[in-house]
Order: structure tokens, then C-alpha cells, then sequence
């Protein structure tokens, strides 16, 4: 695997909600009222055991809380920083009924769970080799998570991971003010440690390697692919200007190398999700002046959390609502996005356009979807690009389950870790049904 | 204007609120500068042959998050010569002719205490406080409470002291004791004036888990520590009350013991105490917290109509009573506020598993719902309620006529039936 640069536009970057120290950390854990049947366990994806891990940082267990949190994510580091709290566990803390605010719970989990990582606690020992292999396609958080309880029990994870950096979306994609990617590198290499994971870098599954020596090779496969790349505006006039690119594109560049806004004036960001959020937040922070977003329906109705919009606009974001480009304005370089405003059923409304002036123009619509390439196997089927599981992320044909953002079109890292567990404890029973019967 | 004006067997204050013998009335000049704040009243850190303490001396509980919940301390008395202390003590009298300003001693010879009697009044003590209550270091040699725990030697010595005194003597009593009764009755026979309490309690604060000391740690070993805090303060009202609801005792308390603000000054003086004496909060939050005693003291006076201390001194005594004589026939019941409930549902985990499981949970609601003909009436619930007021105790009409446990015991007299038996 290539090491990440240590000149990258991230590190200009400082933390959006700050670590806790033990102080602080004290002051917040002692607000917990330890709930019965905690709202806040049910709300998270991964099931954390919320109020136990609190209760051990008030009681100075420090390393037990740690160890409760990696008990139930083995992403509890990443989570702590990327999960939107605000609508998870900490949107359910009944503090909030008491006029209240909620306990910061993400802010905890961080804290002891970067002490995990930075004293290199571990808390699981691997069971004895059972001899099998599982090939895990794609190395973000699914199958990261995937690989972590599978390698506890004993099995064989081998992670094909296209790139040269594990992590997937988690590395490359994390806006840098939640997290940075040698953190991200630094979960991932824990992980691979000591759960004995095989990473097999610059492998893609489907080009260097066939998914049918996948399932003659390995005892069971798991598909935690993610999404593809950027979805482009490729069929509007002036598409093929200079100066437009997909947003996660440059994400990726701007988290592990560095990027060049010198000269940036304004920049438009096609979009409503959180990652359209995200980068108008980065172009602000990068000292681009005038950062537009422009959305097809009206904010309300955005994808992108409403608490993320809110900092982007207190950063001094703009924002076209119910708008859309329809055509694209320069040459060779852009110098503009021609957008049209959009009736209530998302007609563009004739006469009702105008110009947002840009320099460079961000396209973040979403990403395309993989599923489709996977239906190569028989069993295996794709519903709007997305693979279809069942409860246990098992996709339809022995041996293969699925998880993450190719299962649930793109979700959070905590939604992929949970997956990938799920997963895991479902091939483990697989395999060990398969054993039974041999 | 409420008259705050106390009088503790004939020692005047001009309010109720006195330093106890401690590090906050250590000299003449932290004295003066706690009655410029407010302090009625000091009680000299205790006097005697000067001692040498050690260092790392206080032990502290904290318990989620708020600090000095129970304190303790291994300091010994005065490290200061007698005739400073003394002439201190003149030096603060001439500054406030009115406040009080009493002598606490604690010496072993019968020439020694008298010595030191005489020599306090002459300084203008407005009173002696008798130490026999210390629980540490000084009770090995002798005194303190190796002197409060013996009835018969309380009094020899009590007596010593009242046979020449010409001011008033108040003992201060040991809560390390079965039962405070006869303690303070020794005092009392011994000619005593008043008795003070509670002095601490014999304790051990913590242990270091990792060095394996109790704490304070005084270079890899520990010691038994006197106790007290707002921890202590339970401790204390019962023995206040023991003492004043008690026929044959008759002397005027002054109550130590967890105080730290208003509330608990009318809490023992409500118990029958004349006056109180604080020490650790003043040690935590420092002289100006009797701002906030003196102002809460004259609300609430005002907001009952009292007008001196002695209209509701020992005004809730003779609602204590025995267990047997309370009446079992009446009967609460929890019932929650729907509409303030937050749904953390500590009262259902509770009463479940400390309770008599007489609270459910629901089906699509987090708020649980009481089961009333179960419901014993413990308390537990509204205890743990982290919501003002939610979880409320509501008496019940039942039919059942007030009847004492002695009552039935001796007459017969109809009691209701058990609840929550579950049998």
C-alpha cells in the first residue's frame, strides 16, 4: 500500500467539534442520567451500549468503556467523529425533553475510543484458526468491519481493496473538519492488525481479479464494493468545459494530496445532499469567497442534515433552492452555471433563469451505483443499482452476502459497520453449517 | 425584620451562625475576616499542647462529579502556642464585643484544663467548647473521643472545668457512640452548660487501588480519619433530635454537622438546636457562603411569620416519634406527570429491581405507568425521577381510620391490608 502524503489540504483543517479532554469528558459523562432501555442504544445503527460505556468513563473505567464501545463497532473511533449524532443517538437522549442539551455522545465515544487506538488497547483475542478464508471485495467500512469479527472467530479475511489505501470512503471522503484520513488509515491498519487481515491493495475485483475465482478460491465472499464515481451532468450543454468535476472526486484529492484553489472566486456546488454539504463547507474553509449551492427542491426537503446546512451558512454559504442547471457557461474554462428555476413538481419554470458565476463547479448529485455489475452471479440481483439482502445481508446465492453503501445506495460509515458485522456473524454461521454438513 | 439574635446556653451571637473548631478558625486574623462576612460567631480551633500535623491531611468524596460530597481529615489540634492563640483571642473580642468567640480545648491533666480556664477567661472567651469528640490521633493519647466515648470520664471532666468556670461550658460530644443519650447526660451531670454536635466520624475516606494506602496517603500509609460533609448531615440531625426530645436532658445544643447553608440551619433548628457551627463548607467554598445563610434563614422566617429563632426552635421535635407510633394506616401512591415524564424510565428499573415491581412499561410510549392498587408507597421512585415534581407521592383515601402499629399491637385496632405483597 502507497503511505499517505503528509503535505494534503486536509491538514489545514482543525476539528469542527473539539476533542475532549478528561475534564470535560467527566463534567459530560456524569450528565448521563443512565437510562433504562436507553433511547439512544436503539437509535445507533451498531447498537453501542451508550449509557454503559458512559457510566464506565464516570466511573474512571476508561479502558472497560473502550472496550465497550469496539465491542459493538469495530469503526467506534471513526463513528464517534463522522456520525450524525444530532439525528442518532444523541437526537434520542431524553435530556432534550427536559429542555436539556443532550449528552454529546459522540464527543465521548471519541474520547475513549481515540485512547484505544492511540495506547493500542486491544480487547479481543482471535479464536483458533478455523482454516477458512472469506474474500472481502472492497476495503472501506463494511468490509473493514467484516474483516474485524470474522478474523476474531477464527476465519480468513482477505480483503481485495482496488486502490492503495485502505479504508475506502472513510479515508478519502470524511470532510476533514470530522476527520482526517491518517486517522481513518490508522482504524484501518488496527483493524488489519490484529484481526490478521489479508489486504491484497490494487486488486479490483472484476478486472484484476474474476468474481469466479472469488467463489472457487475462498469459502465465502462478502461485497462491500460501495458506490462508483461520481455521477456527472454529462448531457447538459457545456459539460465538457474545463473546471467541472465531481465532488467526490475532489474530495479524495483534497483528503490525501494537495489541491490548488488559487485564483477561485466562486464556486458553484450542484446539489442537496450531505455531500454537497460537505464540500461547500471545504470551499469556504479553503478561503474560496463566494461558495453557491444550488438544489432542485427547496431546503426543507434536502438530504444533507439540516444542522450541517446550518454551520455551511453560518460559514456564509449561498444556496439556490428549487433550482437547476441547465447549462453550463464559459470556455475553455467555466465561468458559470446557467440554472433554471423549477415549479413545485421540479418543471423548470420558462423565463425564470439566471446565471451563478463560478470559477470552478462542483457536481455532487450522488454516485453511481454498482449493483448492476455484480448480477454477474446467479442468485445475486440488483435493485436500482443496489444489491438486495436480506436481514443478515445475505445476497440470494450460498456463500455470498453484501453490506454498505452498494446494499443501501449510501448511508453513514456506522450504517456499513453495522453491516459488515451482521455479515460476518451470518457467514461465520454459514460456514460453520457448511462444516457441519461435510 | 426577623431577629436573627441566637443565645446558646447564655453565649450570644447576633445570628446563629458560628465557625466550628477547624482550619477556617484557625488564628484571630481568619476570624475577623469570616465576621466582616457575616459569621456571628467562631469556635476557636481547638487548644491545647501544640502538635505537629503531618502533611497530606483531608480526604475527599466526590460522587458524580460534584466534589466534597463527605470530607475528612487527619489534622490533630492547634500547632499554634496557647499564649498566641490567647492574646488572638483578646485582640478579635475588642474588634467584636458582640459576637462570640469561644475557647475550644482540649488538654490532659485536671491542672492543665484548669490552667487553661482560667487563662481563656482572662483573655475574654465568651465561652469554653470542651473537645472531647476528635476521633484521631488525639483519642490515642487520651482525649478527644477516647474521652466522649466514656460517660463516666466526660463527666469527671466536664466537671472539673464547670466547678471553676465563670463562663459557659459547652461539651463537645463523639457521634462514634451506640446511643448519644447518655453522653449527653454525662455532660449535663458534669455541670455542663450545652453540649455541640456532631464532632466527625471515625472513618476511612478511600483507598488508593493502585498503592494500595488508605487515604490521605502520608508517604505509603494511612490512618482512620474524622468524617464529615454534607454526607455526615443525616447523622447529625438524628442526634440532635435523640438529645432534645429526650426528657431528662435539658441543655441548649449547638448542632455541627454537614451544614452549608440555610436550609440546613433551619433543618436543626427546627431539631431543637439554639445555633450551628459549620466548618467544611466554609473550607470549600470559603466565609462568604453565610451571605447566602443569613439571607435564605431571614426568607424563611419571614415567609412563616417567625420573628426570633426561639419561634420555631425545636418546632418539628415532637413530630418525631417511633416507629410504632406512626400512623400505618395511611397510604400513597406514586403518580406520574405524563406530560413531564422525559421517559428515561430509571423509576421502572427501580422500583422493578429495588421496589415491589408495581411500575410497567408500555407498549409505543417510553412514559411507564404505575400500578396503584401495588403501589406501596416506598418513595424509591420519586427518589430517582431526575424530573422536578414529576414522580409525586399522592396520599390515598383507604377508609381505614389513623391507627398505630402499637395501637393494633395493644388494642386490636384494625390495620389495613398489605400491598405489593406479590405472594
Amino acid at each position: 500500500m502507497t503511505r499517505l502524503p503528509e503535505k494534503r489540504t486536509e491538514i489545514h483543517f482543525s476539528d469542527f467539534k473539539k476533542a475532549y479532554g478528561y475534564d470535560q469528558a467527566m463534567a459530560e459523562a456524569n450528565r448521563c442520567l443512565y437510562c433504562y432501555d436507553a433511547p439512544c442504544i436503539s437509535e445507533c445503527p451498531a447498537a453501542v451500549d451508550v449509557p454503559e460505556f458512559i457510566r464506565q468513563i464516570r466511573t474512571d473505567n476508561l479502558k472497560g468503556a473502550a472496550r465497550t464501545v469496539l465491542a459493538s463497532n469495530a469503526l467506534g473511533m471513526s463513528c464517534a467523529r463522522v456520525c450524525p449524532v444530532e439525528v442518532l443517538c444523541s437526537g434520542a437522549c431524553v435530556l432534550s425533553e427536559m429542555g436539556l442539551p443532550p449528552i454529546r455522545i459522540g464527543r465521548l465515544q471519541r474520547f475513549v475510543a481515540d485512547m484505544a487506538l492511540d495506547q493500542g488497547w486491544v480487547f479481543e483475542k482471535r479464536a483458533a484458526a478455523t482454516g477458512r478464508r472469506v474474500a472481502l471485495v472492497g476495503g472501506g467500512p463494511a468490509s473493514l468491519a467484516c474483516a474485524w469479527t470474522l478474523g476474531m472467530l477464527g476465519h480468513q479475511p482477505v480483503i481485495f481493496e482496488k486502490d492503495q489505501l485502505p479504508g475506502g470512503l472513510n479515508t478519502t471522503a470524511i470532510a476533514p473538519y470530522k476527520m482526517k484520513a491518517d486517522r481513518a488509515v490508522q482504524e484501518a491498519e488496527y483493524i488489519i492488525e490484529h484481526a490478521g487481515v489479508e489486504m491484497r491493495y490494487s486488486h479490483e475485483v472484476g478486472v484484476d481479479v474474476s468474481w469466479e475465482s472469488l467463489e472457487e478460491d475462498f469459502d465465502a465472499v462478502f461485497i462491500g464494493v460501495g458506490l462508483g464515481p461520481d455521477r456527472l451532468m454529462s448531457r447538459l450543454p457545456g459539460a465538457d468545459i474545463q473546471g467541472i468535476e465531481g465532488a467526490v472526486e475532489f474530495i479524495q484529492q483534497l483528503k490525501t494530496r494537495e489541491v490548488d484553489l488559487r485564483g477561485v472566486n466562486a464556486a458553484a456546488v450542484v446539489g442537496g445532499g450531505n455531500t454537497a454539504v460537505d464540500i461547500t463547507r471545504e470551499l469556504l474553509d479553503l478561503g474560496v469567497p463566494r461558495v453557491t449551492m444550488v438544489y432542485r427542491r427547496e431546503q426543507a426537503a434536502m438530504k444533507g442534515y439540516q444542522h450541517e446546512w446550518a454551520e455551511a451558512k453560518r460559514a456564509g454559504a449561498l444556496a439556490h433552492w428549487r433550482s437547476t442547471p441547465v447549462a453550463f457557461v464559459g470556455g475553455p474554462r467555466v465561468s458559470g452555471v446557467h440554472c433554471s428555476r423549477l415549479t413545485e413538481d421540479l418543471i423548470p419554470i420558462e423565463g425564470a433563469d439566471f446565471v451563478v458565476p463560478a470559477d470552478r463547479v462542483f457536481v455532487a448529485i450522488g454516485q453511481s451505483r454498482l449493483g448492476d455489475l455484480l448480477e454477474t452471479r446467479p442468485g445475486i440481483k440488483a435493485e436500482s443499482g443496489c444489491v438486495v439482502v436480506d436481514e443478515r445481508c445475505y445476497a440470494g446465492r450460498p456463500g455470498w452476502y453484501a453490506g454498505g453503501d452498494c446494499v443501501n445506495g449510501g448511508k453513514e460509515v456506522v450504517n456499513a459497520a453495522a453491516d459488515g458485522k451482521t455479515a460476518a456473524l451470518a457467514i461465520h454461521e454459514y460456514l460453520q453449517g457448511a462444516a457441519d454438513h461435510a | 425584620m426577623p431577629d436573627l439574635k441566637a443565645n446558646c446556653a447564655g453565649i450570644t451571637s447576633p445570628n446563629p451562625f458560628w465557625l466550628a473548631s477547624a482550619p477556617p478558625a484557625n488564628s484571630g486574623e481568619q476570624i475577623m475576616r469570616a465576621f466582616d462576612e457575616g459569621w456571628g460567631g467562631a469556635v476557636w480551633k481547638t487548644l491545647g499542647d501544640p502538635i505537629q500535623n503531618v502533611s497530606s491531611r483531608f480526604g475527599a468524596i466526590n460522587h458524580n462529579g460534584t466534589r466534597i460530597i463527605g470530607f475528612n481529615n487527619i489534622e490533630l489540634i492547634t500547632d499554634r502556642p496557647l499564649a498566641t492563640n490567647l492574646r488572638e483571642i483578646t485582640e478579635v473580642k475588642k474588634h467584636f464585643p458582640e459576637h462570640a468567640v469561644v475557647a475550644s480545648l482540649m488538654f490532659g491533666s485536671q491542672d492543665e484544663w484548669k490552667d487553661a480556664v482560667k487563662r481563656c477567661i482572662d483573655a475574654g472567651a465568651d465561652g469554653l467548647e470542651l473537645n472531647f469528640g476528635c476521633p484521631h490521633g488525639m483519642c490515642e493519647r487520651g482525649m478527644g473521643s477516647a474521652v466522649g466515648q466514656e460517660p463516666k470520664v466526660n463527666e469527671e471532666i466536664t466537671s472539673w472545668v464547670s466547678e471553676i468556670s465563670t463562663i459557659p461550658v459547652l461539651v463537645k460530644l463523639t457521634p462514634n457512640v451506640a446511643d448519644i443519650v447518655p453522653h449527653g447526660l454525662a455532660s449535663q451531670r458534669g455541670g455542663g452548660d450545652g453540649v455541640a454536635l456532631i464532632n466527625t466520624v471515625k472513618s476511612i475516606i478511600g483507598v488508593d487501588i493502585d498503592h494500595f494506602v488508605p487515604l490521605p496517603a502520608v508517604n505509603g500509609a494511612g490512618s482512620n480519619g474524622g468524617y464529615c460533609g454534607p454526607a455526615v448531615r443525616p447523622i447529625a440531625l438524628h442526634m440532635v433530635a435523640a438529645l432534645a426530645r429526650d426528657e431528662e436532658f435539658k441543655l441548649p445544643i449547638s448542632a455541627i454537622g454537614g451544614i452549608g447553608d440555610w436550609r440546613h440551619v433551619v433543618e436543626f433548628l427546627l431539631l431543637g438546636a439554639s445555633n450551628v457551627q459549620v466548618a467544611t463548607a466554609a473550607m470549600h467554598y470559603g466565609y462568604r457562603i453565610v451571605r447566602d445563610m443569613q439571607q435564605g434563614l431571614e426568607d424563611y422566617m419571614r415567609s412563616h411569620g417567625f420573628e426570633k429563632l426561639d419561634d420555631f426552635i425545636g418546632r418539628a421535635v415532637p413530630n418525631f416519634k417511633e416507629w410504632g407510633d406512626l400512623d400505618i394506616n395511611f397510604e400513597v401512591v406514586a403518580r406520574v406527570d405524563e406530560d413531564k415524564c422525559i421517559g428515561c424510565q430509571l423509576c421502572y428499573v427501580a422500583c422493578q429491581d429495588g421496589g415491589h415491581q408495581c411500575i410497567e412499561l408500555r407498549e409505543g410510549t417510553r412514559v411507564p405507568k404505575v400500578d396503584e392498587d401495588e403501589c406501596v408507597g416506598c418513595n424509591l421512585c420519586a427518589h430517582v425521577c431526575p424530573v422536578h415534581d414529576c414522580m409525586q407521592m399522592v396520599e390515598v383515601e383507604n377508609g381505614f381510620p389513623a391507627v398505630t402499629w402499637n395501637e393494633h399491637l395493644t388494642q386490636g385496632k384494625l390495620i389495613r391490608p398489605n400491598k405489593g405483597v406479590h405472594v
